[in-house]
């Protein structure tokens, strides 16, 4: 693999002291690397970025990359994202967040979110467990694992956060892991470009707590996981439930088109001006318009 | 181009939450993000038909959580935003609330206040969030909250709740209670080219040399847009002038403290009363809200029987208007404290007072308006 170092310092904070708060190992930078690779190569200028996201491990993240960055309340972030979106359109908003944020105290607004279907991008890393607070159970913590609040194993079932997606609506929905690095940097590649609500979720490791507590073993053990659990959705299709068991789909589980927000919005904006009786300009008009409030200028 | 829903200026009948909607769009809010709830769904309903009319948005989210946080985030990208909502919603929107007091983030919420606590009484008036408006959001902060007693006033506070959100970077809110939110009354719009109106102000030197939250004489850094050029970063922790979180004990608490700062240094412009015959009364009401139009008719009543009353309106509820109460305590005028809750604004009267003057209470909280009547009932128990 080439050295990209380069470009991922390119996009760095240079004036952020670091190192960064992630164990050494944590999946977030990876997941992060793939996230840098994505914007690149598509060509995204730094202005024209908006990182947002809400509170844990995966929250700290946009404070270390050279865009626009807000670092909202826990589960929040989708929330303050819909609001910079609906108010500057041009901008590229993307949201990072964890499991526990996403789908435990932001579960109402991810489900919402993928509803209404406004264009953002939502990149969730799921390491099944609270990783900042101490190793708390999540909604993903699979049931009868480990958790410092649930010592004798977890008693609830879990998300399974990309249908949660598919079935709320989502029109993108891509599962990848932080061991199948390049499949990431597809996947989020693919959930930037798509109009409307993108979701990618990222399956990654917490060794510090959820593999101390399960004894899952380092990281690299943790990651060896992921590597043989991981099953391509083409082929998981073609396997029995019973073979399924303990895996998971990689890949794209749902690439479809709807009518996106703003575009139904600005038809809602339309009509109001009609039923209003406000002369709506057209297209010609208000180039017309642009082209004389320049010349005035020079 | 100019809109108005009212083509003729001239009289106009109008609902308090109405004009509270046309104030917002005076003052140039083009964000509108809310929950419906009673007694302040019109206030949504207006605006989601007049913002599109002006290439504004207006969206219903899922909740008060997250109206909170899609005005912060239109603010952040530029565009004036405010949320209404009432007492339950309210109590919901205190966490992001909070985040807007510590990223100075410009907002206006509206509370249009009803009976509590919890689901309480949806329809009828109070004055219960008074504290909640102060001291809702955890952690010390200072706020900035505003309360009409008139249907005009709606209009005119909601302008200035946006004028001072923008100026001082801070959330404001505005504390209507049900009477006022659903009386109708008659009022003349001003001319929207009439209306003071302040934008926040933006950094003006090098993107490389813009420190976001750097304290200046005014004691509000200028404010950069998502997507000018600024890149910045905007979080709940508490963070150096770069915006960076820390930790560091010299870092944390001159942060702190600008956050107050910025406020209690312009109090002179901030805190808004209304005086009437205090000089010469010898008991003056303190009144806020529909409860100071009940309380303006009683003092007439009390002057027209020979009894000295006066009354002192209060506009800004926070941050307390102390300069403009103190020296009635020392004038050793009794006061009277009309409203409709336990006692939250007698509490800072009397907090002011120390003991000073004698501070009596007039308190409702049975879902009715407190009438002219009552309160000269009690002027007249105070006069024996």
């Amino acid at each position: 693999m080439n050295d990209d170092r380069p470009l991922i310092y390119k996009y760095l904070r240079h004036d952020k002291k670091f190192p960064h708060v992630w164990c050494g190992g944590c999946g977030i930078g990876i997941m992060l690397g793939s996230l840098i690779r994505a914007i690149d190569r598509i060509g995204y200028t730094k202005d024209e970025v908006v990182m947002v996201s809400g509170i844990g491990c995966s929250g700290r993240l946009p404070v270390y990359v050279d865009f626009n960055t807000l670092h909202t309340t826990h589960g929040r972030a989708l929330t303050f994202a819909t609001g910079v979106k609906l108010a500057k359109p041009d901008l590229k908003v993307i949201v990072i967040m964890g499991d526990g944020d996403a789908t435990a105290i932001g579960g109402n607004h991810f489900i919402h979110a993928a509803r209404r279907n406004l264009d953002l991008t939502a990149i969730i890393v799921n390491n099944n467990i609270y990783g900042m607070t101490g190793g708390q159970y999540s909604p993903t913590t699979p049931f009868g694992r480990r958790a410092s609040t649930a010592v004798y194993g977890s008693v609830e079932h879990s998300f399974n956060i990309s249908q949660l997606a598919v079935c709320a609506g989502a029109v993108f929905v891509g599962r990848g892991t932080v061991y199948h690095v390049r499949q990431l940097d597809g996947l989020i590649e693919k959930a930037l470009l798509k109009s409307g609500f993108s979701v990618v979720e990222v399956i990654s490791q917490c060794h510090t707590h959820f593999g101390r507590l399960n004894k899952l073993g380092n990281q690299i053990e943790m990651m060896k996981w992921q590597r043989d659990s991981a099953v391509p959705v083409e082929k998981a299709l073609k396997m029995k439930p019973e073979e399924m068991e303990d895996k998971f789909e990689v890949g794209i589980l749902v690439d479809r088109e709807a009518p996106n927000y703003l575009e139904q919005y600005n038809k809602v904006r339309q009509k109001a001006k009609e039923a209003a009786g406000v002369p709506v300009e057209s297209k010609e008009e208000e180039e017309e318009n642009e082209r004389r409030e320049a010349s005035d200028r020079h | 181009m100019k809109i108005s829903k009212n083509p003729d200026p001239g009289p106009e009948l109008l609902q308090g939450n109405e004009a509270c909607a046309e104030g917002a769009l005076a003052a140039g809010c083009r964000f509108f993000a809310g929950y419906p709830i009673t007694p302040a769904s019109e206030i949504a309903e207006y605006l989601s038909r007049r913002l599109p009319e002006m290439d504004g948005t207006f969206i219903q989210m899922e909740d008060e959580i997250a109206s909170m946080g899609a005005v912060i985030g239109a603010s952040l990208a530029g565009v004036k935003s405010m949320t209404a909502t009432s007492g339950p919603g309210f109590s919901l929107m205190q966490e992001n609330l909070g985040f807007a007091c510590i990223a100075e983030v410009p907002s206006v919420v509206v509370d249009v206040m009803r009976g509590g606590p919890s689901t309480g009484l949806p329809t009828n008036p109070s004055q219960g969030d008074v504290m909640q408006a102060r001291w809702g959001t955890h952690g010390d902060h200072p706020i900035i909250a505003l309360c009409p007693s008139s249907v005009s006033e709606c209009f005119s506070l909601t302008v200035k709740a946006f004028n001072f959100s923008e100026k001082y970077r801070t959330p404001v809110i505005l504390l209507t209670d049900e009477v006022v939110a659903h009386m109708r009354e008659k009022v003349v719009l001003p001319d929207p080219g009439a209306v003071e109106v302040i934008d926040r102000v933006k950094p003006s030197v090098p993107p490389e040399w813009y420190l976001p939250y750097e304290d200046t004489s005014f004691g509000v850094p200028p404010m950069g847009i998502f997507g000018e050029g600024y890149r910045y970063h905007v979080t709940g922790l508490v963070h150096d002038i770069r915006g960076f979180p820390t930790l560091r004990q010299d870092e944390i608490e001159p942060f702190l403290l600008r956050l107050f700062r910025k406020i209690s240094t312009h109090f002179d412009d901030i805190q808004l009363v209304e005086s009437f015959f205090t000089e010469d009364a010898d008991l003056v009401i303190v009144a806020y809200g529909s409860v100071a139009r009940s309380a303006h008719r009683a003092m007439v009543e009390a002057r027209a029987q020979g009894i000295k009353v006066g009354l002192l309106k209060l506009i800004t509820l926070w941050p307390f208007p102390r300069s403009f109460v103190e020296p009635l305590t020392r004038a050793n005028k009794v006061l009277l404290v009309p409203e409709m809750n336990m006692g939250q604004i007698s509490r800072e009267v009397k907090r002011v007072n120390q003991g000073v003057a004698r501070v009596k209470t007039l308190n409702k909280i049975d879902g009715t308006l407190i009438t002219p009547k009552e309160i000269l009932e009690k002027i007249r128990e105070e006069k024996k």
